[in-house]
């Protein structure tokens, strides 16, 4: 197949699907316990200088209390799959502070930005710092990214980004078709060194349920070389074999499962609470000055042991109801 | 004075482009109020999609993000990012509605950068679902405030495919033939693409601007497109709908 041309960013992982294929053969198949707290899943499974993707869509069913171990650990220079990362993105954006760095490369779809709530001051000092390495992607070549990596081909190829600085700043590559001998982008696989992803239901062997749009997470699951999963619901194996159609990602694919009730806060989690906006706004006015958002991460994160101790600095079980009836559409007591 | 300001008159001449049957990707405010607008009046068979995978949902509210659960609520199907570009892709998304921090006269958008990409004045988000948008879907609604600094000449970063460098580029680019801008809607026109050059013109000046209005406020030469019109106004049911049922907090309306 004939190579047009190069894109001038930089590829920070390996797409060759031989070289992950020799990773899966050795990787665990058997149905065992892999429940461990937050702090052990880290410890064990995120290592400085791996690269990271982040399910869910940015503010919407995220791992938060992964993220956050991850920032309390103060892992350093790991890679990052920025493909609507906003929220999340924030959380780990905050480990570049005071000379630290907690993300080094960057692959960068949308990070930064919060949709309609408006740009995140911190994550613009980092992406603007020149300290990340950053490689410039679309939403959907991030997907197909993901998609290559969990199908075991070393590319995907698309329309999408043809003719724009987009690509040229990315680490795509132009192809021709070798049937229509039509123009392509050939989106190198992704296989993360970690995939993290908060789900609704999932038994201790990490059998997965997703209520509601599952955005890449289902390929992220397979595509990454470990997973760690943090779960809404524990259930039971029986409850899992007695729907098989309803699991999204199987056992075999996740090494640790880690119970987080209220784990997406302050995030969205569909059927069950929706996002916290007032606390995402402190972060963003917070985020303003750099002192005052040490303090707010010394008390929020650093100085909580878990993530519980940090739900229950911002309202805990009352704030949780609050938000469970907004996300039920309960309508306001006589 | 009108009694409509501009963001209610820009919801309402951008749900009116939307044809009933057709398929929109919409992003979060005034894209989702004109879908669901047109929904409410000529187009009850448009189909609503969201990038990050809500696809003709029943929504209680406006969503906050593109892939909350409003975006997905009593939705005919919750599906995921690769599904809803594949579709896209594939041939099957009618309209999608864009916007950005700069637009150049073919309808390029630039959404990463102001300045110098190595050493930038600011950084933007990004893409995101962006440049797919405007590379695969037929035709691309653009909806953005009229200034000269965001109506320029040359973009400093072409994030998301208009028609390139003019005609033809983007099937020489290798985009999807017969896709591509079609109109920008902003708070002084509405405007298309001339056939022949693929530059921007004016094709209706809203009420009470002028021509030389609209000139002003862009970087670069605009034309009148021929028989230029009057935007017609937001009529009162259209505003109705729009403030009691789409927007009653006025979270859109009210910017």
């Amino acid at each position: 197949m004939r190579e047009l041309s190069c894109a001038s960013g930089p590829l920070f992982m390996n797409p060759d699907s031989e070289a992950a294929r020799a990773f899966f053969r050795q990787k665990k198949r058997a149905l065992t316990n892999k429940l461990l707290s937050v702090r052990e899943a880290v410890t064990r499974f995120v290592k400085d200088g791996d690269y990271i993707a982040s399910g869910g869509f940015g503010s919407n069913r995220i791992a938060t209390a992964i993220l956050h171990e991850i920032l309390r650990q103060k892992k350093r220079n790991l890679g990052f799959a920025g493909h609507t990362t906003t929220h999340d993105f924030q959380i780990v954006a905050a480990g570049n502070m005071h000379g630290e760095r907690l993300i080094a490369r960057l692959d960068l779809a949308y990070v930064l930005g919060l949709e309609a709530r408006g740009l995140s001051p911190h994550s613009r000092r980092v992406v603007e710092s020149g300290e990340v390495e950053i490689c410039e992607w679309t939403n959907f070549a991030m997907a197909c990214r993901f998609r290559a990596a969990a199908a075991g081909i070393p590319f995907i190829p698309s329309y999408t980004m043809l003719g724009t600085d987009t690509f040229r700043y990315s680490a795509a590559r132009e192809i021709e078709c070798p049937f229509s001998h039509r123009k392509l982008v050939a989106m190198p696989a992704l296989y993360p060194d970690v995939g993290i992803i908060h789900v609704h239901e999932a038994d201790c062997y990490g059998n997965c349920r997703i209520r509601g749009n599952t955005v890449a997470d289902l390929d992220i699951a397979r595509a990454s070389k470990r997973v760690i999963v943090s779960v809404e619901h524990l259930v039971s194996n029986d409850e899992i074999r007695s729907r098989p159609e309803s699991t999204l990602i199987p056992a075999f694919c996740v090494d640790a499962v880690c119970e987080v009730p209220f784990g997406s806060y302050p995030g969205n989690m569909p059927g069950e609470y929706f996002s916290d906006e007032e606390h995402l706004r402190l972060w963003l006015e917070v985020e303003k000055d750099e002192a005052e958002f040490s303090k707010f991460l010394k008390k929020y994160i650093f100085d909580v042991p878990d993530f519980e101790g940090y739900l229950r600095l911002c309202g805990g079980m009352n704030r949780i109801r609050e938000l469970r009836a907004l996300e039920l559409l309960v309508p306001q007591a006589e | 004075m009108a009694d409509y300001n501009a963001m209610e008159l820009m919801i309402c001449a951008a749900a009116r482009l939307l044809e009933d049957g057709s398929t929109a990707a919409v992003g979060t405010g005034a894209p989702v109020a004109a879908a669901v607008l047109a929904q409410k009046t000529h187009a009850p068979n448009l189909l609503i999609v969201f990038e990050a995978g809500g696809v003709a949902p029943l929504m209680p509210s406006m969503p906050i993000s593109v892939g909350d659960s409003r975006s997905f609520y009593r939705a005919l199907m919750a599906t995921s990012m690769n599904d809803i570009m594949e579709t896209c892709q594939r041939g099957m998304m009618d309209y999608t509605f864009l916007s950005g921090a700069q637009i150049d006269p073919y309808g390029n958008l630039n959404s990463t950068v102001i300045g110098d990409y190595r050493k930038p004045k600011a950084r933007l988000p990004g893409s995101g679902g962006a440049n797919d948008l405007a590379s695969l879907c037929w035709r691309i609604l653009v909806v953005m405030l009229h200034q000269r600094r965001r109506y320029v000449e040359k973009l400093d970063f072409l994030t998301s495919p208009g028609y390139l460098s003019g005609p033809g580029a983007r099937e020489a680019a290798g985009l999807p033939a017969g896709s591509g801008p079609y109109r920008v809607i902003s708070d002084l026109a509405v405007m298309s693409f001339n056939d022949d050059t693929k530059r921007m013109q004016v094709e209706s000046v809203h009420p009470g601007v002028t021509l030389a209005q609209v000139q002003e406020n862009t970087g670069f030469e605009i034309l009148a497109a021929p028989g230029l019109k009057q935007t017609e106004p937001p009529e009162k049911e259209e505003l109705r709908i729009l403030r009691e049922e789409i927007d009653p907090y006025r979270y859109i309306i009210g910017r």
